[in-house]
């Protein structure tokens, strides 16, 4: 099989090209962390309200972990508890929620924090809130005829 | 002789039978083209469905009848031509199964249109369990599904035949390509089959309480990303094999097309888990090992763009063609069969780049679930494929009907690329934008509450809507010239332009059609890649879930 100069050479510059894409993206999640939400823990669905940290919605502040403060979110057709939430300046948060029925998106817009919340899994994502403002907490996965009526807020204040 | 008869035309009994195909494929045009026009309008905010229509009900029909009746049946009406152009008249034996695969599929979008109208199925077409859909819904996709298998056993019947009788011998280049697409359709398909049979209908009818998400989302998008490429290869079908004779060139090379070919059945299937990057219960290193086969569908990609590039200069430099870029002027601008393709091919590249930020590990986090995304495959499956197809249709329907493109319809076919170029240039560019900003797809109009970031939304929502409305004038065109290639143009003889290579004595491989190898190393890749998240989905499930309707 006759391959053209030109296309070898096209086709080294693209794999080489490749490569380096899927070292940057490789370093960056195993060395440097930055993996997508992967929460492997379960929950039971239907006791999402009598289950741990799910109970108490909202932030938390916790002591001796590699983030200042935990802040918990229960989705459920079509709304989030809490419904708002101030969060201070610069606080390095760890976002934990789930839902109580079927799946939701969980997007804080304007930020990177946008996973998936499935039922029997709990979503974590932690992020550092280094920007003063009001960010729009909304679905965006299809979860029914209220669906784009779902929404939260964070408030990053000083 | 009979061989030259062959060669000339495609039987018209077969072409009865690809036809049946493009009539309904042209009936899902115009009803989910409605739909989406309704979509675009609802999400600017000035205007409401009548009649207590919901937003997720057309939603549902855009999905399902663009996404799923409109490709399937193009593509296997396609395919049967050219397999039955390029290896001989179906059998009838052959052409008695195709038609009892055009009924199934029919049936099944029957009993699933009827259950979206009567709103027993707004769970959109990607039908995420635990919403759960009236059972006749999953009935009816299984059965497009099945018939879309009986379809794909015609073809597979004839290559057997064919390379029985010539044995030892390639086989012709549009044969080998439908092949190809039809064992990479069967075996991606099997997931959903999986997910629907053993999962979905028994707990819609009730047999079962409670169903596994995390497996069912999964077995979805082991069929949901190869879906694309299913679309996507009867488009590359037409590029490589098709568009050279058109402009009047030849295939660059006809082993290289195979090679690409060979490597997207490798490729398409063990990565649909880079649709749930984001998803808890699947470990982070083998989201990543997805991501790495996702991309390697870089190569062949960037195989295809050499060569059609490649095809298009050689050609111009052989009309005498000076300088860097004088070939391009050479190329048939007048032609609508070159020209509403041509279109596409420029799409897929903003598409593919956008298709790459997707894949990406983290950058998905940025874009995931954003409208965004429906701006990514409105480029990729709507203007890229779509506009390839059209192009196909403005000589396939007057080959398999007796007729011509005339002149005057070879003029209103370019007006009609140049309008989707321009819907979707505002459309597409909208959607991209308002997502980089976190505007939400599938979702209907809503101020969320009043938030100062949705409210930076809605003027990229009135461009969509814009957008939306030139593209609805595009389809209104492309069924005015269906109809008129179908019924109405002038009785004559329009050619089915195939390809050849450029050079005719450089034979392929024929390591090529050792499908036990191919299909044996897609098998491995797919268990390799799979096996170990799906027993962590079933090894470490949380109790089922109950089916909900919530609309």
């Amino acid at each position: 099989m006759h391959m053209h100069k030109f296309e070898k050479i096209w086709l080294t510059f693209g794999v080489a090209m490749l490569l380096v894409f899927l070292t940057v993206i490789g370093v960056s999640a195993f060395y440097l962390g930055n993996q997508p939400p992967s929460c492997l823990a379960t929950i039971d669905p239907e006791k999402v309200d009598t289950t741990a940290p799910f109970n108490e919605p909202g932030l938390k502040k916790v002591e001796g972990k590699d983030w200042d403060y935990e802040l918990v979110f229960v989705a459920s057709a079509f709304s989030y508890s809490p419904g708002a939430v101030e969060v201070p300046l610069g606080a390095k948060v760890k976002v934990i929620a789930t839902t109580k029925d079927v799946i939701h998106g969980f997007e804080v817009a304007g930020t990177n924090i946008n996973m998936m919340l499935e039922p029997g899994y709990i979503s974590e994502h932690i992020a550092t809130f280094d920007k003063e403002g009001e960010y729009l907490i909304l679905c965006n996965e299809y979860c029914g005829v209220g669906h784009h009526m779902m929404t939260s807020k964070i408030e990053v204040v000083k | 002789m009979l061989t030259d008869a062959i060669k000339l035309k495609v039987d018209r009994r077969d072409g009865k039978l690809a036809m049946a195909h493009f009539y309904v494929a042209f009936i899902a045009l115009a009803i989910g083209g409605l739909a989406g026009l309704l979509q675009v309008l609802v999400r600017s905010g000035k205007f409401e469905l009548p009649a207590g229509i919901g937003y997720y009900q057309i939603l549902t029909v855009h999905g399902v009848v663009l996404g799923l009746v409109l490709t399937t049946f193009f593509i296997m009406g396609f395919q049967i031509s050219a397999v039955s152009k390029t290896s001989g008249t179906l059998t009838n034996r052959q052409r008695v199964t195709g038609w009892i695969g055009f009924w199934v599929m029919t049936l099944g979008t029957v009993i699933a249109a009827v259950m979206i109208l009567l709103n027993e199925a707004s769970v959109l077409y990607t039908f995420y369990a635990p919403l759960q859909a009236h059972a006749l819904y999953y009935i009816g996709l299984t059965l497009v599904v099945v018939g879309s298998w009986i379809d794909g056993a015609v073809i597979i019947m004839k290559y057997v035949e064919w390379r029985k009788k010539n044995p030892g011998k390639q086989s012709p280049l549009l044969t080998f390509m439908a092949l190809v697409n039809t064992f990479m359709w069967i075996v991606a398909t099997i997931g959903v089959a999986a997910t629907v049979l053993l999962q979905l209908l028994p707990w819609s009818l009730g047999l079962v309480e409670t169903v596994n998400v995390g497996v069912s989302r999964t077995l979805f998008w082991y069929f949901g990303h190869p879906l694309v490429y299913f679309w996507l290869l009867p488009a590359y079908m037409a590029w490589y094999a098709i568009i050279p004779k058109i402009i009047g060139g030849k295939i660059f090379s006809d082993s290289l097309a195979r090679l690409s070919f060979i490597l997207f059945l490798l490729f398409s299937i063990p990565v649909g888990i880079h649709h749930q990057l984001l998803e808890p219960g699947i470990d982070p290193a083998w989201k990543f090992i997805q991501v790495i086969l996702t991309f390697l569908v870089i190569i062949p990609s960037l195989m295809t763009a050499f060569s059609l590039f490649a095809t298009f200069e050689s050609f111009g430099r052989s009309k005498g063609a000076k300088g860097l870029f004088g070939w391009i002027k050479k190329l048939p601008w007048g032609d609508a069969r070159f020209v509403v393709p041509f279109i596409g091919m420029l799409a897929f590249i903003p598409a593919g780049a956008g298709g790459i930020v997707n894949a990406s590990h983290q950058m998905n986090q940025v874009v995931h679930n954003t409208i965004w995304v429906t701006g990514h495959f409105h480029l990729t499956v709507a203007t890229a494929v779509v506009l390839t197809f059209f192009g196909v249709a403005y000589w396939l329907i007057p080959h398999l009907t007796g007729r011509v493109l005339t002149k005057k319809m070879n003029k209103l076919a370019i007006i009609q690329g140049i309008t989707w170029t321009v819907g979707m240039t505002f459309m597409s560019s909208a959607m991209h934008a308002a997502g980089l900003l976190g505007a939400p797809r599938r979702s209907a109009f809503s101020e969320y509450g009043g938030a100062a970031q949705a409210a930076e939304w809605i003027p990229y929502q009135i461009a969509q809507a814009v957008g939306g409305s030139i593209l609805f004038i595009g389809i209104i065109l492309m069924l005015y010239i269906f109809i008129n290639l179908a019924f109405f143009a002038p009785k004559g003889e329009q050619e089915f332009p195939v390809g050849e290579a450029a050079n005719p004595a450089e034979k392929a491989p024929m390591v090529f059609e050792n499908w036990k190898l191919w299909i044996g190393i897609t098998v491995l890749l797919i268990l390799f890649a799979y096996t170990v998240p799906f027993i962590d989905l079933i090894q470490n499930a949380p109790p089922g879930s109950k089916g909900f309707k919530l609309w």
